[in-house]
């Protein structure tokens, strides 16, 4: 089946937008990614976004952002996978370009989380947990991860430093990006005198609660001809999937495999023709620094309990052998959660497009991979993204 | 969160977080919480299950900013608890000193307070996990 292709990217600074509402980020992303397509409508909307009801108690966001970006009588829904949703719509939209039901679709991901107390937006977040059996008992969803970590540790005999490198590299690399929310590095030290908000788990082995929107432009290869883009401006997703795992944390058989990720990266490696070695950058989802060690495994960048040493030996800079989160991942650019699996596929196209800010642009690049997370690992994304 | 029409949300549960009952299918595969299918065989003969409530701490974290409803407890240790008869259930530990949780420390069910929703909002129990009292 023919794979569609990427024709337009745009997002806003992800940040504390505090005089800016989620429609208008929503549509200035929206907008952005159409002018970059060179299009002015588009067949049908697909919106990624986690938790807009408790958030800003706005639903029906289809309606809401099709509405105000004047996109007419158009089908638009919301995709919902927690803080995977974004990935996630990017997939329902290639779904339906490879479908033939509509030619021309926009995917937009949006968050707005700092409208809410902090403590609320811990409690919507923790939505994503099972409700009855893990936020019913108080547990937060830093929590959930902080026990996923010590098990990490433990198992494999790392410390708290070990894993902080992924943050180190996060923030490196987000300096870079002016799309970050915090365009500084770090250090070691930084993470380690960060306090705990979870034991072990610290501040900075977290990202950001933030706001963000991003959108891309999704075609088929003919269309996109027919549009007139160029060769060099298209990128194709020429492989993707899902899977989900128990959304309850204890009912997992084994804590530290990403078994939904293992599973959507197999079917997507297979359907893109190309292994984790072809692949020239990791976007994956560094919520929680001990997530980034269990992506690269289960990704098959790294041997099972080996994911944190890839960080430790700087195998993950742009330099390295396996780059990842080239703009900052969710730990520096920020992670305005339904928006996150966008702004993964936006900055994997301007990598392939050799449009990433200096300094962090892969050279060369020709397959990026980008994994995005729902829940403690209980629904995934994985979306292979391939030069022309 | 705190309106009164939750309580039959919570009601529903009673059995299950009172006294940690949870499933068996026909082919003696146990879990916890009962669910229609057993995760293990698929079976759908699924019957109540009653756990011993003995089991021991395999991770735990100190919970310091928790989700709205929680501030008044904070900081309180949760931990993941495997159960003698294998599954893991997730709970609080209560009635011990934070410093003194380690990994496969012997706990023991018992039922508390878990959170309250104001003067005239119901008070919730269920399920925590102490050192056993010898
Ligand atoms: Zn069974």
């Amino acid at each position: 089946m023919e794979k569609p292709v990427i024709i337009g990217v745009g997002m806003v600074p992800v940040g504390e937008h505090w005089r800016v509402s989620l429609r208008d980020m929503a549509v200035e992303a929206l907008l952005n990614a159409m002018d970059d397509a060179g299009i002015d409508n588009v067949d049908s909307l697909y919106v990624g976004n986690m938790a807009s009801g408790s958030f800003i108690e706005q639903e029906n966001l289809g309606a809401l952002i099709a509405d105000w970006a004047g996109l007419g009588n158009i089908p638009a829904v919301k995709v919902e996978a927690a803080c995977g949703s974004g990935g996630a719509a990017v997939q329902e939209g290639a779904k339906a370009v490879m479908a033939g039901l509509e030619d021309v679709v926009a995917v937009v991901g949006v968050e707005k989380m700092t409208d809410a107390w902090p403590s609320d937006g811990t409690r919507y977040l923790a939505y994503a947990a099972d409700a009855e059996y893990e936020l019913f008992h108080g547990a937060s969803f830093v929590a959930l991860n902080a026990l996923i970590m010590r098990l990490y540790m433990k198992t494999y005999g790392y410390t708290e430093e070990d894993l902080a490198y992924f943050a180190v590299n996060a923030h490196a690399n987000g300096a870079k990006n002016p799309y970050a929310m915090f365009k500084r590095p770090i250090t070691v030290d930084t993470v380690l005198k960060s306090p705990y908000v979870a034991d072990p788990l610290k501040l900075f082995d977290a990202a950001p609660m933030c706001d963000g929107a991003a959108a891309v432009i999704i075609t088929s290869k003919e269309k996109a001809k027919e549009l007139g883009v160029p060769k060099d401006k298209m990128v194709e997703l020429a492989g993707f999937w899902r899977a989900i795992d128990t959304i309850n944390l204890a009912n997992r058989e084994d804590f530290l495999t990403l078994k939904a990720a293992k599973v959507a990266a197999e079917k997507a490696y297979k359907m893109a023709g190309v292994t984790a070695k072809d692949i020239d950058f990791f976007e994956v989802h560094d919520a929680f620094t001990v997530m980034a060690a269990l992506s690269l495994e289960a990704l098959g960048a790294a041997e099972r309990g080996k994911g944190a040493l890839l960080a430790k030996e700087g195998q993950i800079a742009i330099d390295g052998d396996y780059p990842i989160q080239t703009m900052g991942g969710l730990k520096s650019r920020g992670h305005p959660v339904g928006a996150t699996g966008v702004y993964q596929t936006v900055e994997a196209v301007l990598q392939l497009r050799g449009e990433a800010p200096e300094g962090i642009q892969v050279p060369d690049a020709e397959v990026g991979l980008t994994q995005n997370i729902g829940g403690t690992g209980s629904n995934i994304t994985v979306n292979i993204l391939r030069r022309v | 969160m705190g309106r009164p029409m939750q309580v039959a949300r919570h009601w529903r549960h009673f059995r299950e977080k009172y006294a940690l009952i949870g499933g068996k299918c026909e082919n003696g595969h146990v879990f916890f919480p009962k669910r229609p299918v057993c995760p293990v065989c698929g079976s759908r003969n699924v019957e109540e299950y009653q756990f011993s409530g003995k089991g021991k701490v395999i991770s735990w974290t100190i919970v310091r900013n928790p989700p709205s409803g929680f501030e008044y407890y904070k900081p309180y240790p949760l931990a993941l608890v495997e159960l003698e008869e294998g599954p893991v259930v997730l709970a609080q530990l209560t009635d011990v000193d934070p410093e003194e949780i380690h990994e496969g420390m012997e706990v023991e069910m018992v039922t508390r307070k878990i959170r309250e929703f104001g003067e005239d909002g119901i008070i919730l129990y269920a399920y925590k996990f102490r050192p056993p009292i010898k």
